[in-house]
């Protein structure tokens, strides 16, 4: 197996009294796709500032691409690729002078730079916009141009901090078919996201992230597999009556009660439906769904991750 | 009796040590690039606005040097020579049109830049480090208050009111003070959250426009005034180049020099220090 890029061990920050992150450990593979999955304020950003070098650790390891980022924070800030949460896309320049101020940021020569501005442009599907304004950008296409120009330099890794939120589906869609692309190239990828469908599309491996702590690590289906069952069972009784309606359903499978719906964990998600209404109930709405990370979380928190 | 012992210097004491900072890791040679992006934004977006920012000064030397002025008389250069009263307020007013640009760009701008436009976060995610930042944004500071000098320098000449050969020296010490107050400027906005803050800036600028012995020698103040008059860059900034246009050369004005010197260092002391805090803590 090859050296691991990135190698975080008992990685914690703390705030004054608040502990952001709490000693996490993790290793991500060159070429691997890695995620970071939790809820908002699970330290996932934290995280992502320490290993993009912006920010120090206050104990426990952390080395990227063999260097400590204490000691060698612009060295290893040349070889990352950085698509923050919020986009800070230089909105005085225009699309394509975005790109290659950037890349002089780097210390890259001009030709060079205006060679692979072009070519991202190509690649983020904005080389008809190269002259417009910043500002005259859709979300999705700004959140592409923040790619493009994070891989100006050619980047080792490639840090994406929640790289969908806020997006309509069909940008989402282009953004994951421009991501899976990269990861096809090899790319090594670290996102976070609180999006159960994202990290199942785009990561390898994931860490589910809560308070500062790892609550479980693979992959996806494994994680799956491991923490849920294969399909899940969602039936609505209306608010007032999905608590009595519990205590009628037990013993079909597990359970996970919720303001507004009842989750019964399954392996035939028809037939637990069937099981349901032969108890004499009939749900306003049911539905049978493939588990998902979100079961994943919920199980291991006790709580939805989108709250 | 407890038989625990502490490690006198705590668990932190390693923590401390870690991440101080070489000057490696706080600039990488690159200021250039920070410089090229201001110029090529200041092209793109707002030179206009940069344009009307020479008229100021201008305006003052037309309306009070040469309106007011036919009414004063018997006003010296530093040497006691009797001179015009346009020529006595136009070496401060070039020294005001060199604080201005320099002021303008290292404070409002530097503000919204660093609240709004989430600029240097992105610049510090790259291979730049704080001192890059500063000191291309404060060139960019620099350039502009050099600019607008540079502008009312050849408006004096065209009126007269350059009476000697060092005039030329002026244009290098506009640089000096440009550089002295967007170095400040800069390093006071980093530190600054709000816009009630920004405010206390203009609040102080204009006393400062007006007191430095801008249109009228100290002499007319009170000794304790004077003292504190002389505390403020401006008056130095005032001095120093009103004795390079009159001709009234004196080595006092090394000192002038001086206090610009220190002020550049502190600023971007303090510049670097605080995007560093900011951005990569």
């Amino acid at each position: 197996m090859p050296a691991p890029v990135i190698t975080a061990t008992a990685l914690t920050k703390k705030y004054k009294e608040f502990t952001a992150v709490d000693g996490i450990s993790f290793e991500v593979a060159p070429g691997e796709s890695f995620g970071l999955l939790g809820p908002n304020g699970a330290g996932k950003s934290t995280t992502m500032r320490m290993v993009g070098a912006v920010s120090t650790r206050t104990s426990g390891d952390l080395s990227i691409l063999g260097f400590d980022p204490d000691e060698f924070g612009p060295e290893i800030r040349s070889q990352l690729g950085v698509v923050p949460q919020a986009d800070n896309l230089d909105t005085e320049l225009r699309v394509r002078d975005n790109l290659l101020v950037y890349g002089r940021y780097f210390g890259l020569s001009r030709a060079v730079i205006a060679k692979r501005a072009d070519e991202l442009l190509d690649f983020a599907q904005l080389a008809d916009r190269a002259k417009a304004k910043v500002d005259d950008l859709s979300g999705g296409m700004k959140r592409r141009l923040t790619i493009a120009r994070a891989l100006i330099n050619d980047p080792r890794i490639l840090l994406l901090d929640e790289p969908t939120t806020g997006l309509d589906p069909q940008a989402r869609h282009i953004l994951w078919d421009r991501l899976f692309r990269l990861k096809e190239q090899g790319t090594t990828l670290v996102l976070t996201t609180h999006y159960m469908d994202e990290a199942e599309q785009l990561c390898d491996r994931l860490v589910v992230v809560d308070k500062g702590q790892i609550m479980a690590e693979g992959a996806p289906a494994a994680l799956i597999r491991e923490h849920s069952s294969r399909e899940v069972l969602e039936v609505r009784f209306g608010s007032e009556r999905n608590a009595e309606a519990a205590e009628k359903v037990e013993g079909i499978g597990r359970l996970e009660l919720l303001p507004d719906r009842i989750l019964i964990y399954s392996e035939d998600g028809d037939g637990a439906l069937a099981e349901v209404v032969r108890r004499g109930l009939t749900p306003i709405t049911s539905l049978v769904r493939r588990s998902s990370l979100e079961d994943v979380f919920l199980r291991l928190t006790g709580r939805t991750l989108i709250e | 009796m407890s038989s625990v012992r502490v490690n006198p210097a705590g668990p932190d004491a390693a923590v401390k040590i870690r991440g101080s900072g070489s000057v490696r890791a706080l600039y990488s040679g690159n200021a250039s690039a920070v410089l090229g992006r201001g110029l090529l934004a200041t092209r793109s977006t707002n030179w206009t606005i940069v344009l009307t920012g020479v008229f100021e000064p201008i305006f003052y030397l037309l309306a009070l040097g040469i309106g007011l002025g036919s009414y004063v008389q018997n006003v010296t250069d530093p040497l006691g020579n009797q001179i015009p009263y346009a020529a006595y307020i136009a070496p401060a007013l070039l020294a005001v049109s060199a604080m201005n640009g320099a002021i303008y760009d290292s404070t409002w701008n530097v503000f919204f830049k660093m609240h709004f436009g989430k600029l240097y976060e992105g610049m510090l995610a790259t291979r730049l480090g704080p001192l890059d930042v500063a000191l291309g944004e404060i060139s960019l500071a620099l350039l502009r208050g050099a600019a607008y000098g540079l502008a009312f320098l050849v408006v004096m000449q065209v009126l007269g009111l350059n009476l000697s050969w060092s005039a030329i020296l002026a244009l290098p010490a506009l640089v000096v003070i440009a550089f002295g107050f967007a170095s400040l400027g800069m390093g006071i906005t980093s530190y600054l959250k709000t816009f009630q803050q920004m405010n206390w800036i203009s609040f102080l600028l204009l006393p400062m426009f007006l007191l430095s012995g801008t249109f009228y020698p100290l002499s007319v103040y009170p000794q304790v005034i004077q003292f504190f008059v002389q505390l403020l860059p401006l008056w130095h900034g005032v001095e120093l180049v009103r004795g390079l246009t009159t001709g009234a050369l004196a080595p006092v004005m090394l000192l002038h020099l001086l206090y610009f010197a220190v002020m550049i260092a502190v600023g971007l002391f303090f510049t670097t220090r605080r995007l560093r805090a900011l951005f990569l803590d």
